[in-house]
């Protein structure tokens, strides 16, 4: 059996949940872990391991999928770029049909904008080399996974000389978003499940904060059912035991410090911003931008016309980011807000948590 | 035969005139021909049908790309319509055949899917027995789409659909699924690699052989568009029964689960164009995967699952997870579906 299979297997998942059961008896009131990771929001719902979880052990998904946490203005903000004169707009498919105050992107498309959809930033910087009279402005989205692979585009750029490839910087990191999750008083998480790709990057020692300065435990974790609920089972003896530390549970693909090379390749392009995240707000030092000397491929500078940034009615994105309201408490949710035809950005990708419940999650009130 | 192809096709094709009766005569007549298609009259004059009841069935075909391991889009387009006859429980006997080109389509291309419509006529044992050929201009079409509709005959003593099924009977699958559709993903998106390879084939004579061995089948499905769950789900959702499906038991083959992983796919949407669902009696689903074990295209069929009695609330399908839990399966309600077929 491959390691993929050993990690699936029936019988480890139940011992590791007979694990969960009994520590879960010993609990004085409802334990609430947090999957900050879509990846791990995604994987928990096609596992079913919600229902697998005894009573007074809850899963919340948290901010982490990109595409859902990027804020209406960046998207009327690419909207107007893609107006522009000899511009064309490059992004990854997910964010086609996220909402912004007007229209999608994929709408904007229909209608003549000149949208195109990459599977990499260097596409992009290929379409700006093949097409000289064309600025090229590629939707810079993403956190610590996707950033390494912009700044190498942007270095490629700078070494090839094209200057007609741009980027529109909406990158974020994690840690920070962590920290407004703790400090906001509306959630009330006991732990962590630990973004297992972004921690590949930023090294676990990054979240170690969680415990040290506010005493909330942590542990990364990777993504079959037996690594989530090991996590799971890590957090609940850390609530028991009144313990908050952070641990690494994945240690066959993250390190203490992360990927330093990566880290050296971002920060000779990009440095820290304030960011505006959806459902959060403004988050201090939780984005990227470029730095001076490469502002010439920032298209955030370029003077766009913008219109008041506008919400979905009705939409509780906001909240479901927040882990303050699980997706099907939205009014909007499987009624009238659809993955083939999404109101709020979670329902878009497929790790947003709302789509991954529409497709994995909806019992449609079946008991337990 | 590819001498007397024409190199691309021109508009000239699908005038009526000379060339379009050059490429009916020296491109598809050599492979298709049979005594009642070469007459070439205004309409397809058939023999008297055997005794039942004539079933008849229309399908559009729009594969993108026209060519891929395991087929293409003319052995697609017979296969695709015999196993829908075949679905209904009917001997498939005749198809007609309408390609609409585009201008400046490469004439390999043409010649290869009517080599593959050939093959699969061969293979399913029918006859094309009526055509047409349209030319459309540059840009408004995609190369090659085919029409087609099929004829068959559900022999008398046959009484098979969804009104059949009910709580008890299995679920059978003819083998792994989701080959066609991850391999046509997988050419699209440059992931193409040797074991991926389209299952794409005539299921009429294993659908008879399975008859012929006795046990009570109650209903028959071909996964295609949407796969093993939208079928899952329109049946038990027709049927206001519950469908429950063992993902341990769903076969997928490695290289097929590798695809829909890599590009974010629900392998159990993916389509299947050779593989055959079936529910039969619970008491006889040994004797059924028996039966279709013992021909060569259900080899490995296995029991993913079973109907039960839904209760008011419930979901009508649950997948029992790898991981020993339980997801409802619901539709995917409207993701892209690609031209897969």
């Amino acid at each position: 059996m491959t390691d993929a299979g050993l990690l699936h297997d029936r019988r480890a998942v139940a011992g590791v949940v007979r694990d969960i059961v009994a520590a879960a008896k010993e609990l004085d009131r409802e334990a609430t872990f947090m999957e900050v990771c879509g990846t791990h929001t995604q994987a928990v719902a096609a596992a079913g391991l919600r229902r697998m979880l005894p009573d007074g052990v809850r899963l919340i998904s948290g901010p982490g999928c990109p595409v859902c946490v990027t804020p209406v203005g960046y998207l009327d903000r690419a909207l107007a770029l893609a107006a522009l004169a000899d511009t064309v707009v490059c992004t990854f498919g997910d964010l086609m049909r996220v909402p912004s105050s007007t229209a999608t992107l994929e709408q904007a498309r229909a209608d003549g904008a000149r949208v195109e959809v990459v599977y990499s930033p260097r596409d992009a910087l290929e379409r700006a080399r093949n097409a000289p009279g064309t600025r090229v402005v590629f939707l810079a989205v993403g956190f610590e996974t996707t950033t390494p692979t912009i700044a190498a585009a942007v270095a490629e750029a700078e070494a090839n000389d094209v200057p007609n490839f741009l980027i529109l910087p909406g990158n974020k990191v994690i840690p920070p978003a962590m920290l407004a999750l703790v400090q906001d008083e509306e959630l009330n998480v006991d732990g962590f499940l630990l973004p297992g790709h972004v921690s590949v990057l930023t090294g676990w020692e990054a979240f170690r904060f969680l415990a040290d300065d506010h005493h909330v435990p942590g542990v990364v974790v990777g993504f079959s059912p037996t690594d989530v609920l090991r996590g799971v089972l890590e957090l609940l003896r850390q609530r028991r035991d009144g313990t908050a530390t952070v641990e690494n549970l994945y240690g066959r693909a993250v390190s203490p410090a992360g990927n330093l090379t990566a880290a050296e390749l971002v920060d000779g392009f990009f440095e820290p911003a304030d960011a505006d995240w959806r459902g959060f707000g403004v988050i201090p030092c939780s984005g990227l931008t470029l730095r001076e000397r490469y502002s010439n491929r920032d298209a955030g500078d370029i003077p766009v016309e913008l219109p008041d940034p506008k919400e979905p009615v009705g939409c509780r994105c906001g909240e479901v980011l927040r882990g303050v309201i699980d997706p099907p408490e939205c009014p909007l949710f499987d009624a009238g807000c659809l993955p083939s035809d999404p109101i709020g950005a979670c329902m878009v990708s497929g790790e947003g948590t709302c789509s991954a419940w529409f497709r994995h999650e909806r019992w449609r009130g079946e008991a337990r | 035969m590819k001498d007397s192809t024409p190199s691309r096709v021109l508009l000239a094709h699908g005038s009526g005139g000379r060339l379009t009766q050059e490429l009916v005569q020296q491109t598809f007549l050599p492979h298709l021909k049979n005594p009642i298609l070469e007459v070439l009259s205004d309409s397809a004059v058939l023999p008297e049908l055997p005794p039942g009841r004539p079933a008849l069935t229309t399908d559009g075909f729009v594969v993108d790309p026209l060519v891929f391991p395991g087929g293409d889009l003319g052995y697609l387009s017979v296969v695709g319509t015999v196993n829908d006859l075949a679905m209904a429980g009917a001997r498939p006997l005749w198809l007609t055949w309408a390609l609409i080109l585009e201008e400046g389509a490469p004439g390999d291309l043409i010649a290869i899917c009517v080599e593959g419509a050939a093959r699969a006529v061969d293979e399913a044992q029918v006859q094309i027995v009526a055509g047409d050929t349209k030319v459309v201009p540059r840009g408004k079409g995609d190369g090659v789409y085919a029409v087609t509709a099929g004829l068959g005959v559900v022999p008398p003593d046959r009484d098979l659909g969804d009104h059949r099924v009910s709580a008890g009977d299995a679920i059978i699958v003819s083998g792994p699924i989701g080959d066609h559709g991850a391999t046509i993903m997988a050419c699209r998106h440059g992931l193409g690699s040797d074991d991926l390879r389209s299952d794409c084939a005539p299921e009429a004579s294993l659908v008879e052989a399975v008859f012929a061995s006795g046990v009570e089948i109650h209903a028959l499905h071909d996964p295609t568009r949407g796969g093993l769950l939208t079928q899952c789900h329109e049946v038990a959702v027709g049927t206001g029964l519950r469908l429950v499906l063992s993902e341990e038991a769903i076969p997928v083959r490695p290289q097929v689960r590798a695809v829909s992983e890599v590009l974010g796919l629900e392998v159990l949407s993916l389509a299947c164009e050779g593989r055959v669902v079936a529910w039969v009696a619970g008491s006889h689903a040994d004797a059924a995967v028996d039966a279709f074990r013992a021909h060569p295209s259900g080899r490995e069929a296995v029991i993913i699952g079973s109907v039960q009695e839904r209760e008011p609330g419930q979901v009508p399908v649950v997948l029992e997870t790898l991981a020993g839990g339980e997801r409802p399966l619901d539709l995917m309600s409207g993701t892209d579906l690609p031209r897969i077929c």
